[in-house]
């Protein structure tokens, strides 16, 4: 920010406080990691160690998987983010063309709608949503997971804003090579749009593999819990003072996102921030 | 082609005004005009991107005004090249005849590897695109993106996805104003050439009269919405219909002067009676004009000052030179009245002609242009010529 | 052979069929959209206004109007009090703490080239990491007797309190993760806003002898930021004021609903006491005070200036 390097006092400052605020950062991750490593009675001494004396990493984490169908939880929270995005994509990117670079009747008031759903939050709509879904008899099901995300008019909001720069030669010229306009927006469009498409993609994968409340309100069979309700239900039910077992859970439902961060960081912190607007 | 009477408004603004357009089969058209004289916007109602408010647009004696862009059996090249970035430059080509020779199911992904008609086709297309891009030149590029060409190829590229159609009307939109000046006079060949070669009707807009003038059979030149006038190059050169056209076409810009008609057939320029019988009423203003190649001027020296030749010509100074080696500009100012006439002269009299020599400036009558106070041109003889007249094609 | 000018007439009929075609294209590819947002977004919206002034339950085969009882009846209610008021708490804590360090990092992570991408990735960890099982690390960390806190502070001879069974305390500790958890996404943003800063503004600076660090923060790096914070200020209050899952997972609003927030006033009233038509007014107040704010970034934005 300062457009030239810091002094050597002033650069090992920098450097103290934020590995200080770095140890803060990463305490709980790496807290949880170890306990996951630890039998319970090395846990109940209470006292403050680095690595375990006895290693029980493997019955910890087997514990979770016996006791739970993780792997059920992990694949629900898999199938419902896939097709939450696909669906996304499906509804949102012709829209956000349409919004775009179409005339139509109701164009404007359609836009206006977006721009005040930018504004509301799940949770105001929670309650009709589970009320509409309970009479079309499809809460627990993946459908009552997916549907209310299918629309995101965040999605639209963003898209449109790509596709405005977008030059409307290149959709001209595509007409003129007898691409229809639903071709346009698939064989033109999507592929012209990918990095748009890639950073709302990751935003929306982060947001509905970490979401709870919804899920929580939605889904009342083990079954097709998603992995923040699988481990919520875990320390409720089987491992709420098994500490090493509940961690080495939490850190299976942690690990593909962050695991996919670590790989891919900054198209994360960008989809996120890019999206980060939303607010 | 045969446009009548096309009309287009945005909003409050007209852009095009009732425009009347008969174009031969095979002919090379170039519509003329500064920045918003609504060029754009009639190669656009062509092509059928845009909709005209009144008139209809004809190929072939059939109206296609209710017919979608591609079902038009034109192809057109834009200024940005519009290639598709995410595609190749054999994809972009193909394209087109993709859209047309295969079915939508054929076209879905994976499906040209299953379906053995799509492959026949395919091959087909192949050997289309390896066709046009032998032609253009372009064969090396065919493997590459659109961000890994220069200019001249993207140029090159979106006239072969016009081509491989082979469409019965060509159109482009300012397709060499996005290239540096050298490549922009070789381009300009290649596509006459071109022109010549696959023998369709080209529509050509530009707002660049040496391109106007260097590739086309007729230019149409528009101001204002409207066409003044249509006709070949030299004709717009050295006989245009408007004073509009005059000061557009050539460089530098025509010189005019004010005038009023005098009875009994002369014009009083600057205090000189030129003869020239407009036929208008005295006392109505007109305007000269004097194409700078055609403006010769003399020094004024004690011989050539004689009373015989004060009466036909114009005192002037000379207040700026332009020397460019082939020519000398000489900017010229006229006493007693508020004009400078650029008079071209040959370079090698540079000494001669110092900025502040007293000069004269022969008026000669068989190279002046007159126009009404309407712009229209009046020629001798009292006829009035009407607004272009679509030559027979 | 053709007429001069074709009549408007034959015009209008040309273009119907493409009228049409291009209407169809519209709503092909605008209508399912727009039917979706009606289903989840405005329909909803409007039931959750009616619902507010009726009596009606879960399950329940009839409602009854009762203009706003479901209000005055909440207004009046202690829970529900606490619960506004502890929202408001959380928030102001966790707003400019998050914002402040999350400015600080942004600030001290740019100051220097080494190791910055290793500070931006720690700090953006917990942002990604799935929040519930943050929350269930976090409770393990602050066990009183286990917990990863508290041992630390009896290492240097502190006794630390029960964070999450202290009603005075509660509170604070669940800020306190808020804050931990939102940081690294402020500072990402914050990063952002200081790229956004021509260099050429600190070297006009430093011609015009603005010299030590601190004074080139004053003249250019605030000034050129101030639309980026009132942004981020605005994003990390809406954030905030959703915080539900932690309190859920961890304190289920207590002790003594000393950590009760406003969605889980409405989690709980709605669908745990199934008292729809009062959870609905507290969704009223909860989108009062979201759509408030919204508002008010939206002003911001449009207000915004500075190379934005």
């Amino acid at each position: 920010m300062t457009g030239r390097g810091l002094g050597p006092t002033a650069g090992a400052l920098r450097h103290v406080v934020l590995m200080a605020g770095a140890v803060i950062m990463l305490s709980p991750f790496v807290w949880m990691v170890l306990s996951s490593f630890k039998p319970q009675s090395e846990i109940l001494t209470a006292e403050l160690t680095f690595l375990p004396q006895r290693w029980a990493a493997i019955e910890n984490y087997a514990t979770v998987w016996t006791r739970v169908p993780m792997g059920r939880f992990l694949l629900n929270g898999a199938i419902v983010t896939a097709s939450i995005f696909a669906l996304q994509v499906l509804v949102n990117l012709p829209c956000a063309y349409a919004l775009a670079k179409l005339r139509f009747r109701g164009r404007r008031a359609l836009f206006a709608v977006v721009l005040l759903g930018l504004l509301i939050p799940i949770h105001a709509t929670a309650i009709p949503i589970y009320i509409l879904f309970h009479h079309a008899g499809i809460l627990n099901t993946y459908a009552a997971l997916i549907l209310p995300f299918a629309i995101s008019v965040f999605g639209i909001f963003m898209l449109r804003q790509f596709f405005m720069t977008v030059p409307d030669d290149l959709i001209d010229a595509a007409r003129i090579d007898g691409v229809s306009e639903i071709g346009i927006v698939w064989r033109v469009m999507l592929p012209t749009a990918m990095p748009a498409v890639t950073a709302f993609g990751i935003f929306s994968v982060v947001a509905h593999w970490n979401d709870y409340f919804w899920p929580l309100i939605a889904i009342g069979t083990r079954e097709l819990y998603t992995p923040p309700l699988g481990v919520a239900f875990f320390r409720l039910n089987d491992g709420g003072t098994e500490y090493g077992v509940l961690m080495a859970a939490a850190t299976i439902v942690i690990m593909p996102l962050v695991a996919a961060f670590l790989l891919a960081q900054r198209r994360f912190i960008e989809g996120v921030t890019f999206t980060g607007l939303k607010g | 082609m045969v446009i009548r009477g096309l009309v287009k408004n945005f909003g409050d603004t007209r852009v095009l005004n009732g425009v009347d357009l008969d174009i031969g089969a095979g002919e090379f058209i170039t519509v003329l005009g500064p920045s918003g004289c609504g060029k754009t916007t009639l190669m656009r109602i062509i092509a059928g991107l845009e909709r005209q408010d009144a008139g209809s647009v004809e190929i072939d004696g059939r109206p296609v005004d209710a017919l979608r862009p591609n079902e038009r059996d034109i192809a057109m090249v834009f200024q940005s090249y519009a290639l598709y970035p995410h595609l190749t430059v054999f994809d972009n080509i193909a394209l087109p005849l993709r859209m047309r020779r295969l079915s939508w199911r054929q076209r879905l992904p994976g499906m040209r590897r299953i379906d053995r008609s799509a492959q026949a086709i395919e091959r087909g297309i192949a050997a289309k695109v390896r066709e046009v891009a032998g032609l253009l030149q372009i064969e090396p590029l065919l493997a590459r993106k659109p961000a890994q060409l220069s200019g001249g190829q993207k140029q090159r590229v979106a006239v072969g996805r016009a081509m491989v159609r082979e469409p019965r009307v060509f159109l482009m939109d300012e397709p060499l104003s996005n290239l540096d000046a050298e490549l922009r006079v070789h381009m300009r060949a290649e596509i006459a050439q071109l022109h010549r070669r696959i023998g369709v009707t080209f529509i050509y807009v530009t707002h660049d009269q040496a391109e106007a003038m260097t590739m086309s059979d007729r230019v149409v030149v528009m101001m204002g919405g409207r066409p003044l006038q249509f006709a070949p190059p030299g004709d717009v050169y050295a006989d245009p219909e408007d004073l509009q056209v005059a000061r557009f076409v050539g460089s530098p810009r025509i010189n005019t002067l004010p005038g009023t008609v005098h009875a009994g057939g002369s014009i009083e320029v600057g205090g000189l009676a030129v003869p020239f019988d407009t036929g208008l009423a005295p006392g109505a203003q007109v305007t000269v004009s004097l194409r700078p190649a055609d403006t010769k001027i003399a020094l004024q020296t004690p011989d050539t000052a004689g009373a015989d030749r004060a009466g036909r010509e114009l005192a002037a100074t000379i207040v700026h030179r332009e020397n460019l080696g082939s020519d000398l500009f000489l900017h010229c100012r006229v006493e007693g009245i508020d004009a400078t006439l650029v008079a071209r002269e040959d370079p090698g009299k540079v000494g001669l002609l110092p900025v502040g020599a007293e000069i004269r400036i022969g008026l000669p009558v068989e190279h002046l242009l007159a126009f009404d106070a309407s712009g229209r041109r009046v020629r001798p003889g009292g006829r009035m010529t009407s607004l272009a007249q679509p030559a027979a094609a | 052979m053709t007429p001069l000018v074709k009549p408007a007439q034959d015009l209008h009929h040309a273009y119907r069929r493409r009228d049409l075609r291009e209407a169809l294209a519209a709503l092909a590819l605008a209508g399912p959209a727009s039917a979706l947002i009606f289903v989840f977004l405005i329909a909803p919206l409007v039931c959750i206004a009616l619902l507010s002034l009726t009596d009606y339950q879960l399950g329940a085969k009839a409602l009854r109007f009762v203009g706003l009882h479901n209000y005055s009846e909440m207004f009046a209610d202690r829970v529900f009090r606490r619960s506004l008021e502890n929202t408001l708490i959380y928030v102001s804590v966790v707003v400019p703490l998050s914002v402040g360090l999350g400015l600080g990092a942004a600030l001290l992570i740019e100051a220097g080239e080494s190791l910055r991408a290793f500070y931006r990735t720690v700090y953006f960890l917990p942002v990604m990491a799935t929040l519930i099982a943050m929350a269930i690390v976090w409770e393990f960390a602050l066990h009183p007797k286990l917990g990863l806190v508290n041992l630390a502070l009896k290492s240097v001879g502190i006794a630390g309190p029960d964070w999450l069974h202290d009603r005075h305390i509660v509170l604070y500790t669940l800020a306190g993760i808020g804050v931990w958890q939102s940081v690294g996404f402020n500072m990402v943003l914050f990063m952002a806003g200081l790229q956004a800063i021509p260099r050429d503004l600190y070297e006009a600076a430093a011609v015009d002898g603005v010299s030590n660090a601190w004074d080139r923060f004053r003249t250019v790096t605030w000034p050129m930021l101030g639309p980026v914070s009132l942004f981020v200020i605005v994003i990390t209050a809406i954030r905030s004021f959703q915080v539900f899952d932690t309190v859920q997972v961890m304190t289920k609003g207590g002790p003594n609903r000393a950590s009760e927030v406003l969605l889980y006033t409405m989690y709980s009233e709605g669908f745990e006491f199934f008292r729809t038509g009062y959870a609905a007014a507290v969704t009223m107040v909860f989108l009062a005070f979201v759509l408030a704010l919204a508002a008010l970034k939206t002003w911001f934005l449009d207000r915004r200036v500075h190379y934005a």
